[in-house]
């Protein structure tokens, strides 16, 4: 059995998971970083996407749609503080999409704020991403 | 001496405002239970975003950041969180006045009130209310406390105040809830004493993007604690004094059903003296 290091994610409103597991892939803002168990302290921050978790070789990928956050990376402990986390199931694709089509509207128009538009978009798309995620 | 038909009425319309004290009483208890475990829910993420901020002080200078500029002291904000209802017994009034007796006097003082008692007795009185929030849900949701300190975090940065108070009530326990007036901004560095929970780490991109992050939310997490935690204190005030109503009401109906009894003896009594007296004059 591979070894496994243990993850809490935590948002403002509740703990969403804490359980052991093999590996875990973030969004980090200069790009996807993996962790391992082990692996050497380290801070970063997230930005809006999909972060996949590995729970165990048979189970594959679990991914997630998650918020602007920060990783803490310690040998035993992963800890992830992010605004809002949504597992799969939890995701309402519908929404999701009608959300990318709306954000997608007022970043053409010009009265639109773009910076919360764009914030709009990307977490309509991380959404989406985590809920037709397949490997 | 009341009508036997009037202490009637009264005792029937003391007994249903007891059926609705009772109500809000039950209501409140669950609305309580609710509120409290989502304020335990909350817990982890402050914790642990305190610890990755006393981890990474080693590694900067606490005084770069705008959040943590202490200025000298001119203009005050005072996030001020009331109810947006009464029926709660002093839950409203003790928080007011705190504000009221602690910093009535101060000359710049601006205040961003959260439910509706706070705005209706200090505006008439003529606080500067910058902003108000009223209808504030039950099981306040996150967006709330983050739009609150966006607001609050922006006039800091800018300088539009020098210091930022929060006053809201701690919930002790259902019986007892205390108001407090707590500083928020700027935020305190002793939470980032390098010499506890020091951590070596790798930072990416660079520690003071992370202090950047990790501040502001930071800040979002503690008006959410008081958030829910004055919520949770509303709903144990009002299921205290809808209690104490409901006991209140028992001992009035105790009472007029007394007097009710005494009337109907009274006037059994004075028909048999009517009757013997009309039986003896027959004689």
């Amino acid at each position: 059995m591979a070894s496994k290091v243990e993850l809490e994610i935590i948002t403002p409103e509740r703990t969403l998971l804490r359980e052991d597991v093999e590996m875990v892939i973030a969004p980090a803002v200069d790009g996807e970083i993996g962790i391992l168990p082990e692996h050497f302290p380290l801070v970063t921050s997230l930005k809006i996407g999909v972060l996949r978790i590995k729970r165990s070789e048979e189970e594959g990928f679990l991914p997630l749609a998650i918020s602007q956050g920060v990783m803490e990376v310690l040998p035993q402990r992963i800890t992830i503080l992010v605004a809002t986390a949504e597992l799969p199931q939890e995701i309402d694709l519908e929404r999701a999409m009608e959300a990318k089509k709306r954000a997608e509207e007022r970043l053409k128009k010009e009265e639109f704020d773009k910076t919360r538009a764009e914030a709009a978009f990307q977490r309509a798309m991380a959404r989406i991403k985590a809920a037709r995620f397949k490997e | 001496m009341a009508t036997m038909r009037d202490i009637k009425r009264r005792i029937k319309s003391v007994q249903s405002t007891q059926k609705i004290t009772r109500a809000m009483k039950m209501v409140s208890a669950t609305k309580l239970r609710r509120a409290q475990e989502r304020a335990e829910k909350t817990r982890p993420f402050f914790e642990r975003t305190q610890d990755i901020l006393r981890g990474i002080s080693a590694s900067i200078d606490p005084d770069c950041h705008p959040l943590l500029a202490h200025r000298e002291v001119k203009k005050i904000t005072v996030l001020l969180f009331t109810a947006d209802r009464g029926l709660c017994g002093g839950y409203n009034h003790r928080v007011i006045k705190m504000v009221e007796q602690e910093l009535g006097d101060f000359p710049d003082l601006k205040l961003v009130t959260v439910g509706k008692k706070g705005r209706d007795v200090l505006k008439p009185r003529g606080y500067n209310i910058i902003q108000e929030f009223i209808d504030v849900p039950d099981y306040p949701s996150f967006d709330m406390a983050r739009e609150l300190a966006g607001i609050l975090v922006d006039d800091f940065i800018k300088e539009k105040t020098d210091q930022v108070l929060m006053a809201y009530t701690r919930f002790q326990s259902a019986l007892s809830q205390r108001p407090l007036l707590i500083p928020l901004l700027p935020l305190e560095k002793r939470e980032m004493d390098p010499q506890k929970g020091r951590r070596e780490y790798i930072m990416e991109p660079d520690p003071y993007t992370i202090l950047d992050l990790v501040l502001p939310r930071s800040v979002e997490n503690i008006i959410f604690g008081a958030l829910l935690e004055s919520k949770a204190s509303e709903f144990g005030a009002r299921m205290t004094a809808m209690d104490a109503a409901t006991e209140n009401a028992e001992e009035m109906i105790e009472e007029l059903t007394i007097s009710y009894n005494r009337a109907r003896q009274e006037e059994i009594t004075t028909e048999i003296s009517e009757i013997v007296g009309g039986a003896e004059a027959l004689k």
